[in-house]
């Protein structure tokens, strides 16, 4: 069985480019319909747990499948297999990059290849924008020009956030008691 | 104490990565970029090019990349291993304690709160590459890189694979930079 999850986990690990929402359906079809681990109804709840969850969702999905079906041993073994795939591969690669560094096509192509990786990082804003309120917006608008002009720790920001959220929940809490 | 520099920058980062890949490039980028000095920003695009092409996470294949560069095998193993562990820790006591939690008002207000802050983070990360501090650090080097970034910014808008926009942008980068170089020389 411990075996069985890292090898899933391991599979999922080789085959997901990208990151991310890339993998969601071919963890879907490892632990779902080709295992059976967990329950369609619970991929949902996997899904949401993953995402608020900090760290690298497909990480998160590999514990929280190999703890439900092994607790800790099966934690350990899933996450493993997710990582080793591409600990390996990058390795090799930074072993060989500095090799190649300076190879004038290797640089010629990175060259190109860096501002299309801005590109990559800029696409998804628009939609993760979609129906937030102007001020949100107004809020992480603030937060990317103080993070890049200031140089300030997203860290911090990012805990002044989760405190506001946690505040205004408690608001709106007592003000329904209130009534 | 370069291991346990390693090990805490990544524990940070690990801990810290709400909002997906994209999001944790900002935390990366601060905390190794600015703050470690461990990497120059043309140095971070090579890395998240990479990691686009190879499977795998940003945050894991940013780990092993900079543990390697900063101290060999051993600081790779190290890194990857740090920002690992607050996804293992935090996951489990989630699972433990989900059925609690997945309804409860005030863990929503928590992550409603850091929303607008992960998309701000996104957009910082991309604006560090595009506006970096000293000019020998641009990424943006001439006219062909403007058409590069706009391209793959069309490319991304039609959902075109990212994996292919960027070994499209590489061949592209071979062909207007390298070509003539060789070209000349004839």
């Amino acid at each position: 069985m411990l075996f069985q999850l890292f090898w899933s986990f391991f599979k999922i690990g080789l085959f997901t480019f990208g990151g991310g929402y890339a993998m969601i359906p071919l963890i879907r079809r490892e632990v779902i319909e080709r295992k059976g681990w967990i329950a369609d109804a619970d991929f949902l709840d996997l899904l949401t747990v993953a995402q608020s969850a900090p760290g690298p969702i497909s990480l998160n999905t590999s514990v929280f499948v190999g703890y439900k079906m092994r607790g800790y041993a099966g934690a350990a073994a899933s996450i493993l297999g997710v990582v080793l795939p591409s600990f390996v591969i990058i390795l090799s690669v930074a072993v060989f990059f500095a090799e190649v560094r300076h190879n004038e096509v290797v640089d010629a192509a990175f060259k190109a290849m860096r501002p299309a990786v801005v590109a990559l990082i800029i696409a998804p804003i628009v939609g993760l924008t979609k129906g937030m309120r102007w001020w949100l917006i107004g809020i992480a608008a603030a937060v990317a020009l103080v993070v890049w002009g200031v140089g300030i720790s997203p860290v911090y920001l990012l805990v002044a956030g989760a405190v506001a959220g946690l505040a205004w929940s408690i608001f709106v809490a007592r003000k329904e008691v209130r009534r | 104490m370069i291991y346990l520099q390693l090990f805490l920058s990544y524990l940070k980062i690990g801990f810290f990565g709400f909002g997906g890949g994209y999001a944790m490039l900002s935390l990366i980028q601060n905390e190794i970029v600015e703050q470690r000095g461990w990497l120059s920003p043309a140095e971070f695009a090579d890395i998240v090019a990479i990691s686009q092409i190879t499977p795998g996470p940003i945050a894991i294949n940013s780990a092993t990349y900079i543990g390697y560069s900063v101290a060999g095998f051993w600081g790779s193993v190290v890194a990857t291993a740090a920002v690992c562990l607050p996804a293992l820790t935090v996951m489990i006591l989630l699972t433990r304690f989900f059925l609690k939690l997945k309804d409860n008002r005030y863990m929503h207000g928590i992550i409603e709160g850091m929303k607008p802050v992960v998309i701000g983070m996104i957009v910082s990360a991309a604006l560090l590459l595009m506006f970096p501090k000293t000019d020998d650090e641009a990424n943006f080097v001439d006219m062909w890189s403007w058409v590069f970034f706009l391209g793959c910014l069309y490319g991304s808008y039609k959902k075109v694979n990212p994996i292919l926009l960027i070994v499209l942008s590489a061949s592209g980068g071979i062909f207007v930079y390298w070509l003539p170089k060789i070209m000349a020389g004839f």
